[in-house]
């Protein structure tokens, strides 16, 4: 008996905890409408950015709540083109940051954008090696070499398009071992030493840290990945997600970006 | 027996107990209704009997078919040590056996890394002295199928094996079989609907695998492109094509699991339920 009746004053409780958190989240955008301008922004940004943004994005995003103390920021980070899908099928993004032009293509034909995207950083095509490159790879040619386990990106995510233009620009041809599905599994081969090299991201090389080296790509062969930013249409936080685009915008977001080994555009 | 479960029939469930079944089911069937209702049926033929599409399709059945054979090969034998012999720790040995399960599926992969990759503990020598390397092979795509699907089949045997009365083994002892004759001749016809199921819920995890395959065995159309890896992909550029190989791979299994299921477990259950 006296266990039920702890049990119904728990439920009770939670019933009210949760009444009340949903009822401060109501006030907090309240509260954003009556200001309007200003530069105080509340409420929740949830943000959808490609995988390659993941640790230059969660640290704008503390850098952000910094700045705007009754924000918060909440990330999502996939694929790109999973992110468009997503959505496309209704989920509550108000930012959308994409690791490739094509991409957010897709999300501006299909209307989804709010404002006219902004390209936020460029991402320079590195070769990931084993650190010290114990094999001395010196360029794209080397990857030719049919004893070399060479992993790519897939021709369907963006690393793999920029990979094949590559060899196309050095005129090589290359056989991969396996055609990996996102950039970070490229990485995640070579520094377990399962793959001898393999075509990622200058920041995913930064990221490996002691795990990986990275042998570059000349400027002439070499292709320029481009992130555009944009609000997505139908945010929820329209202006928190204005202010998370101005933030990535900023000197300091840019410093962060840079950072991690991002290229300002 | 037979009479009680028709007239159980007749009677009906509980109202509650129906609509709840009914919901369950209607979760099942709503996001398969979905993808009927999002395909591309004009375009269907054409992403079928797609060369790359095929290619995957043969790979899938091939390789599933091989985790299947491997893990009943060693499934059963694991099934019958876990169900009848009693060993310290055994406990902890069938835990050990069914991780797999639980374990995400990329993390199964990165764990078969460590222990058949090139730097892995018995991989490493395979690679010094045999110059043989699993990842990025047919072969690594058995083992990361097997690996996760073997569970299915060892949990549905032994739990049959458990509930399998001793003394029809005992009997067969005492009037003169051999272990193996009886293990053969009266155990595994015994629990062979159990290793039908066994069998099937393994190949279906096999045949659906993707997680542990594409972390360990990679993606190469033609040598480690499964099907659920090609659709990942073409979910990247062609949700449309997506959709139809899912389709595909949907009905293949569909097809199986349906006609097993009425040629196996019609009427050998019902013994077994005895029991």
């Amino acid at each position: 008996m006296l266990r039920i009746h702890r049990l119904l004053v728990t439920a009770v409780a939670l019933l009210g905890f949760l009444g009340a958190s949903c009822g401060s989240d109501d006030s907090g955008s309240e509260a954003t409408d009556v200001p309007a301008a200003g530069p105080s922004v509340s409420g929740d940004v949830t943000v959808f950015a490609a995988t390659s943004l993941t640790a230059a994005f969660t640290e704008i995003g503390d850098a952000f709540v910094v700045e705007h103390p009754g924000a918060r920021v909440t990330f999502n980070f996939a694929a790109s083109s999973e992110l468009v899908t997503q959505i496309g099928e209704g989920a509550p993004a108000d930012v959308f940051a994409s690791a490739d032009l094509s991409n957010m293509a897709k999300l501006t034909d299909a209307g989804n954008n709010a404002i006219e995207p902004v390209v936020f950083a460029t991402n320079l095509a590195e070769i990931i090696v084993a650190p010290g490159n114990p094999l001395g790879i010196t360029g794209v040619a080397d990857l030719a070499d049919p004893d070399l386990i060479v992993v790519l990106c897939a021709p369907e995510v963006p690393c793999g398009k920029y990979a094949a233009a590559i060899f196309e620009n050095a005129g090589v041809t290359v056989t991969p071992k396996s055609l990996e599905e996102n950039v970070k599994a490229v990485v995640t081969k070579v520094t377990l030493g399962e793959a001898d090299a393999g075509i990622v991201y200058q920041t995913d090389v930064t990221a490996a840290g002691a795990d990986a080296a990275g042998v570059q790509i000349p400027a002439d062969i070499n292709v320029i990945a481009e992130y555009p930013i944009a609000v997505t249409k139908g945010a929820p936080n329209a202006d928190g997600a204005q202010a998370f685009v101005d933030f990535v915008n900023s000197e300091q977001g840019q410093k962060i970006l840079a950072s991690f080994g991002f290229v300002a555009p | 027996m037979s009479r009680r479960r028709r007239r159980g029939r007749r009677v009906g469930l509980p109202a509650p107990v129906l609509v709840l079944a009914v919901m369950a089911v209607v979760f099942f069937a709503l996001p398969l209704i979905g993808l009927l209702w999002r395909a591309p049926w004009s375009n269907a033929w054409h992403y079928l009997t797609d060369d790359d599409a095929l290619t995957a399709l043969r790979l899938s059945l091939i390789c599933s078919l091989w985790a299947t054979g491997l893990s009943i090969l060693f499934g059963v034998p694991l099934a019958w040590l876990l169900a009848r012999v009693e060993f310290p720790g055994r406990g902890a040995v069938r835990a050990l056996c069914t991780l797999s399960m639980v374990l995400p599926p990329v993390v199964g992969g990165v764990a078969l890394f460590f222990a058949l990759g090139r730097r892995g503990i018995v991989g490493q020598y395979l690679y010094r002295w045999f110059d043989f390397t699993l990842p990025f092979t047919t072969t690594g795509v058995v083992i990361a199928q097997t690996f996760v699907a073997m569970p299915f089949l060892v949990i549905t045997v032994e739990a049959s094996l458990r509930q399998l009365d001793l003394r029809f083994d005992d009997a067969s002892r005492t009037l003169g079989a051999s272990r193996w004759y009886t293990f053969r001749r009266v155990t595994m016809p015994a629990v062979r609907p159990a290793l039908v199921a066994g069998a099937v819920l393994a190949w279906a995890r096999a045949l659906g695998e993707f997680g542990a395959t594409i972390t360990f065995a990679g993606n190469f159309p033609g040598t480690t492109q499964t099907m659920p890896l090609a659709v990942y992909l073409s979910l990247e550029t062609n949700p449309e094509e997506a959709i139809v190989l899912a389709l595909l791979l949907i009905a293949i299994s569909f097809a199986v699991l349906v006609g097993l299921r009425d040629r196996w477990f019609g009427r050998t259950d019902r013994p077994m339920a005895a029991t």
